[in-house]
Formats: C-alpha cells, structure tokens, sequence
C-alpha cells in the first residue's frame, strides 16, 4: 500500500511524536508542582508570599527555617511538638507492620496452599472488608472504645489499622505464594518437616521482596491514615499522630507556611519509602492484573 | 533436609488412606492457619457492621453512651424516617454520586492518557511513572492542604496568575464558593465551583492508580497483532481504538468499580479541603458530622448504612455482568 506524505497516517504519526513528549512533560508537571510548591512555601516568609503569591522561584538568601523550628520545636517551647507525632506514627506504623504481617502470612499462605472447608467464604469475607465504607465501621468501633475508655489509646488503633490492611496483604502476599513452586514444599515434607517448619524454612526466605514490599505498603497505609486517627485521638494530644497534627494546625490560627512545613515533613518518610522501594511494590500490587 | 532416606511402600490401599489423611490435615492446617485473619476481621468488622446496623435502628446519642447496654433499648424507624424526609440528606446522596461518578472518570481518563504516553520505553521512564505515582502514594492531609494553599484566594499560586496573568477581576475563593459563572462568547454558565475543585483533586491523585494497572495491562498487550494492523495500513487511533481498547475493557471496568466504590467512600478529601461546606456536603462527611457535632449516633449510623446498601446493590450487579473474578480481591 502506498501512503501519501499527507495521509492520515502520517499526520497522526507526526501529529504524536510532537504530543508525546509535550504529554509526558505535563503529566510529570501536574504532578509534580503542589510538591514543590509544598516545600516552596515552607521556606518563604509569610509576609513574602503575600506581597507576590505568584512567584515561584526563591533565592538562596531568601530561604527561612523558621516554620520549621516552629513546627518541630515542643509546646512549652512555643512549638508545635511535632517531634513527638513523629514518634507517635513510627511507632503506630511499625506495630501495625509486625501484627498485620504476622496475621496475613499465615492467612495468605493457608489461601494460596491449602485447600479447607470455608475458604470460598473466607475470599467473601476480605472481598467485603475492602469495600464497606470506612466511616461505617468507624461508628461502631468510636462508640465501642469509647465506652470501654480506650479510645485514645495508641494500641487500639494499631488493631484498627491492622483489620484495615489485612485484606490486602493476604491479597498481596498470596499473589506471591501461587508464584512458589509447590515442589519445593513437598520435598521439604517427605523429609519429615512439619507444616509450620516448612512454612519457616522454605516458604518465607522465598518471599522475604514480597513480605518487604507488603510491609511497606501497610506501613504507609498506616503513616497516611487520617479519619480514625481524628476520631479516635483528637482529645489526646500526646497520641497524635503526624497527619492529624498536621491537620490540627488548620483549627488554630496557623501560616501557610507552617502548615507547609508540617506538610514536608509528612510527607518525606513516604515518599523515601516509596521511591526505594517502588519497583517491589507496585510489581506486588500489579502482580495477577496482567491477565486481565 | 538433605538425606533421609524416603521409605518406598506403596500398597495402593495404605496410599489411599495417606492421601486422605493429608487431605484432612491440610483442612485442618488450613483453618488453624487462616483463624487469626478471621477473627481480627470478624471481631473488628463483621460484628461491628452488624451492631452499626442495629445503632441505625435506635435512638442513640452520644452523651447517653455511659448508659447504653449493647442490644436492648426501643427499635425505632426515626433515624430513617428522619432521613427520607431531609433535604439535607438527598443534597448529599446527589453530591456523592456526582462527585463519585466524575471523580471516577477523570481518574481513568488521566490515567489512560498517562499509561499511553508512557507505554514505550525512553530514556527517563522508570522515573517519570515513579513520579506519576506519586499523588496516590503521598498522605492525603498534606496534598489536601497544598492545594488548599494553591487555590487560596490570598496567598494561592493559582489566582495569582490568574489575576496578574489571566485578567480575572478578582480572586476566585475556590473552595469556598458554591456557585460560579463562566462566561465563554457572552454566554453564562453556572458552575458548581467548590464540587468541580473537589473532583479535580479526586481526579489527581487518583489516576495514578489506573495509570499503574492500564501500564501493566497495556505491556500485556501482544505485539504481534497490533504490527499487523500498521502494516495494514492502520492509523495510531485507530490501533488504539480496535486493537489496544478492547483489551483493556476488562480492566478498565474493575478499576471503574474499584474507584467508584472507594471514591463514593471518601471521606478525607472533601473534609480536609472543604468540609463539606459550599455544596460538597457527601454523604460520608454527613456521617461524620452527625456523630462528632451534632452526637446522634443514630442518625450517622442509618446514613452509613445506606451507602453500604447502596455499595451492596452496585457490586451484586457488577458481579452479574462480569461473573466472579476469583483472582482479585
């Protein structure tokens, strides 16, 4: 088939290799700007941004620490103690981490392996999870703890969270475990090991990038989260934890400029998190959604 | 685990029974095993979704919770009664499923574009879908607030160019006005202006997540038919129309449902950026703000229920139409 210079093929083909580049070029702006807006603003003074909102370079000697010796510094120093929230998050993260990994490897493994009475029900049951609103189960568990007085507690949203992220790590890590040659199980078991022995020695070491990325998943689940956190610790606040300080700085009178800097620090273990270790997860995520 | 030697009888009968023996202790294995998942998720789901349901049916406020025993008290139908009758309620049933179904298309919309643009390979990909990523990865409270920021009428990046740039007559208060105009060629439009920014930013930091499963679906894609259709003389939208399309329908359907499901849920976007004030009132924000505001458990627990009726019903349909998918979750 011949093809004129001007046929719609080559206009098309001409017409994408200019937009191309342009596309890529405005996605990785969209998405990039409020980033660098967000770090922008916590470096400018207050009184700056006023007098021009609409500039978006500033000059070395005009970058300021202040919003964020604010933001850090504890409360009997005029601060705003951010520093503790920092712990208090960690800690929640980590704990959430360990208990939901724990609980999901032997769920996930169960799943992926064994064939037991209930287990369609099971595939029901974490399908349901995923999808009910959260805010509906936020009701009964608010109500709950209040009453049993626990509410402010740190390790009672620790179990929250793991109930919350449990149905995808079991989702994630049994993706990984059909991907396990069953052989190396059964070879492992004629020569007299014990279920749990085969799930310690042979399966896990296999899936030690699967259990990191799961890990990590849940633990940014757990850092990001911010409806139970405000529910359940609003009245605590040496429990808070940093999203929600960072949203309690809107209910008093605070700059910009301070919630900005609250917001980077928010925001930076994540996307470290998330650029170390990006390939491992969306690959966990993604895995099974090739075949459509 | 090496050398035991592995003893080799094989009657068929004691076979047989060895067979079954396993079979029972793996269902047994299995159950023991898969136990803590059900009763973390039981115990802090099923039960709760079942109380929260009966909470719907009685009329219950927060300051009584001190006297509050579990399953007695007078069932009522007030809660519901109060709802069908408020106009309140049916504004924010509208809100949520506008705000659902345009949040959701954008996020596909963006996120197909996305996965197209970057579907072959150029110097620079790995670090540009990393960066792509990054909108649904970042914790909602900080993006929220930075656009809060951005769309200020004071100090926000947006009406400054707006103004010096664009020539508007003054600031747009964003996220504060419930109705603009848009005059395009003398012709006045309303525009619902604080619900158009909130599905914006649903929009935004939720095409990463179709951008991500259409790029891994899109790589899926065999290349073989798709240089046949070029060869036959096929134009790039109209490969992408019958070729490439067709086969991310599948996909794009389950993240539809996905997105429509956890958008229809939402709750951190529009309290952060709006709170649900200048007509983006959802019927999660409305949840909410009858338990912490106005204390009437009762009332916050029917609205919940509703929307989870309301999710039951879409998700029953689609399990129709596209048949139980045993690979997801």
């Amino acid at each position: 088939m011949r093809r004129n210079r001007w046929s719609r093929y080559h206009i098309e083909v001409a017409a994408l290799r200019v937009l191309r580049p342009l596309g890529i070029a405005f996605f990785v702006l969209i998405t990039l700007f409020p980033f660098y807006y967000m770090v922008l603003l916590s470096m400018r003074e207050v009184s700056e941004i006023l007098e021009s909102p609409g500039q978006i370079f500033i000059g070395l000697g005009d970058v300021t620490t202040a919003a964020y010796e604010r933001v850090l510094k504890p409360t009997d120093e005029g601060g705003e103690g951010f520093v503790r929230f920092i712990v208090n998050s960690a800690l929640l993260g980590l704990g959430t981490v360990v208990a939901t990994l724990a609980v999901s490897i032997l769920g996930a493994y169960a799943v992926s392996r064994l064939e037991f009475f209930g287990k369609r029900t099971v595939h029901f049951l974490f399908l349901a999870v995923y999808l009910f609103p959260p805010i509906l189960l936020a009701i009964p568990l608010f109500v709950a703890f209040s009453k049993m007085g626990l509410r402010g507690e740190l390790w009672v949203l620790v179990i929250v969270y793991v109930a919350q992220t449990l149905p995808l790590c079991v989702y994630m890590l049994r993706n990984y475990f059909d991907t396990v040659p069953v052989s190396l199980e059964d070879a492992a078991e004629v020569d007299g090991a014990t279920r749990l022995q085969v799930i310690r020695k042979v399966t896990l070491p296999l899936a030690v990038p699967a259990i990191a990325a799961t890990g990590l998943f849940t633990f940014m689940i757990a850092w990001n989260e911010f409806l139970f956190a405000l529910l359940f610790l609003v009245e605590e606040r040496n429990n808070w934890t940093v999203s929600l300080g960072v949203q309690q700085l809107t209910e008093i009178e605070t700059p910009a400029t301070t919630l900005m800097a609250g917001s980077v620090i928010l925001t930076i273990p994540i996307i470290v998190l998330f650029l170390f270790a990006e390939r491992l997860m969306t690959e966990g995520l993604t895995r099974g959604a090739e075949k459509g | 685990m090496v050398d035991a030697p592995v003893p080799v009888e094989a009657a068929p009968q004691s076979r047989r029974r060895a067979r079954n023996t396993r079979a029972r202790r793996d269902s047994r294995a299995g159950v023991l095993l898969v136990s803590p998942t059900v009763i973390v998720v039981v115990v802090m789901v099923v039960v709760p979704v079942l109380w929260a349901l009966i909470l719907s049916f009685q009329r219950i406020r927060l300051l009584q919770l001190r006297r509050l025993d579990i399953l007695g008290g007078d069932y009522t139908l007030r809660n519901y009664d109060l709802l069908l009758g408020s106009s309140d309620f049916v504004a924010a049933a509208r809100t949520t499923l506008v705000y659902s179904v345009f949040g959701t298309t954008g996020a596909i919309v963006l996120g197909l574009i996305a996965a197209l643009l970057v579907r072959r390979s150029f110097r620079g990909r790995g670090l540009v879908r990393g960066i792509l990523l990054l909108p649904y990865v970042a914790p909602v409270v900080a993006i929220a607030f930075v656009w809060q920021v951005l769309l200020s009428p004071q100090l926000g990046f947006v009406n400054a160019v707006g103004t010096d740039v664009l020539g508007w007559d003054s600031p747009i208060p964003f996220l504060s006005q419930e109705e603009g105009t848009i005059t395009v060629f003398g012709l006045s439009i309303g525009v619902p202006t604080a619900l158009l920014m909130v599905i914006l930013f649903e929009s935004w930091k939720s095409f990463p997540f179709a951008f991500l499963f259409l790029l891994a679906r899109l790589q899926a894609v065999p290349a073989d038919l798709e240089e046949a259709a070029r060869v036959d003389g096929a134009t790039p939208t109209q490969v992408f129309r019958h070729i490439i399309l067709p086969q991310l329908m599948g996909v794009i359907a389950l993240i539809a449902v996905l997105r429509f499901i956890w958008t229809f849920n939402a709750f951190d976007e529009i309290y952060l950026l709006t709170g649900g004030g200048a007509g983006t009132e959802v019927l999660a924000t409305q949840v909410y703000s009858f338990l912490q505001a106005r204390n009437d458990v009762g009332a916050s627990a029917a609205v919940a229920m509703f929307m989870a009726g309301v999710l039951a019903v879409l998700l029953l349909v689609y399990l129709k139409f596209f048949g139980e998918r045993d690979r997801q979750p």
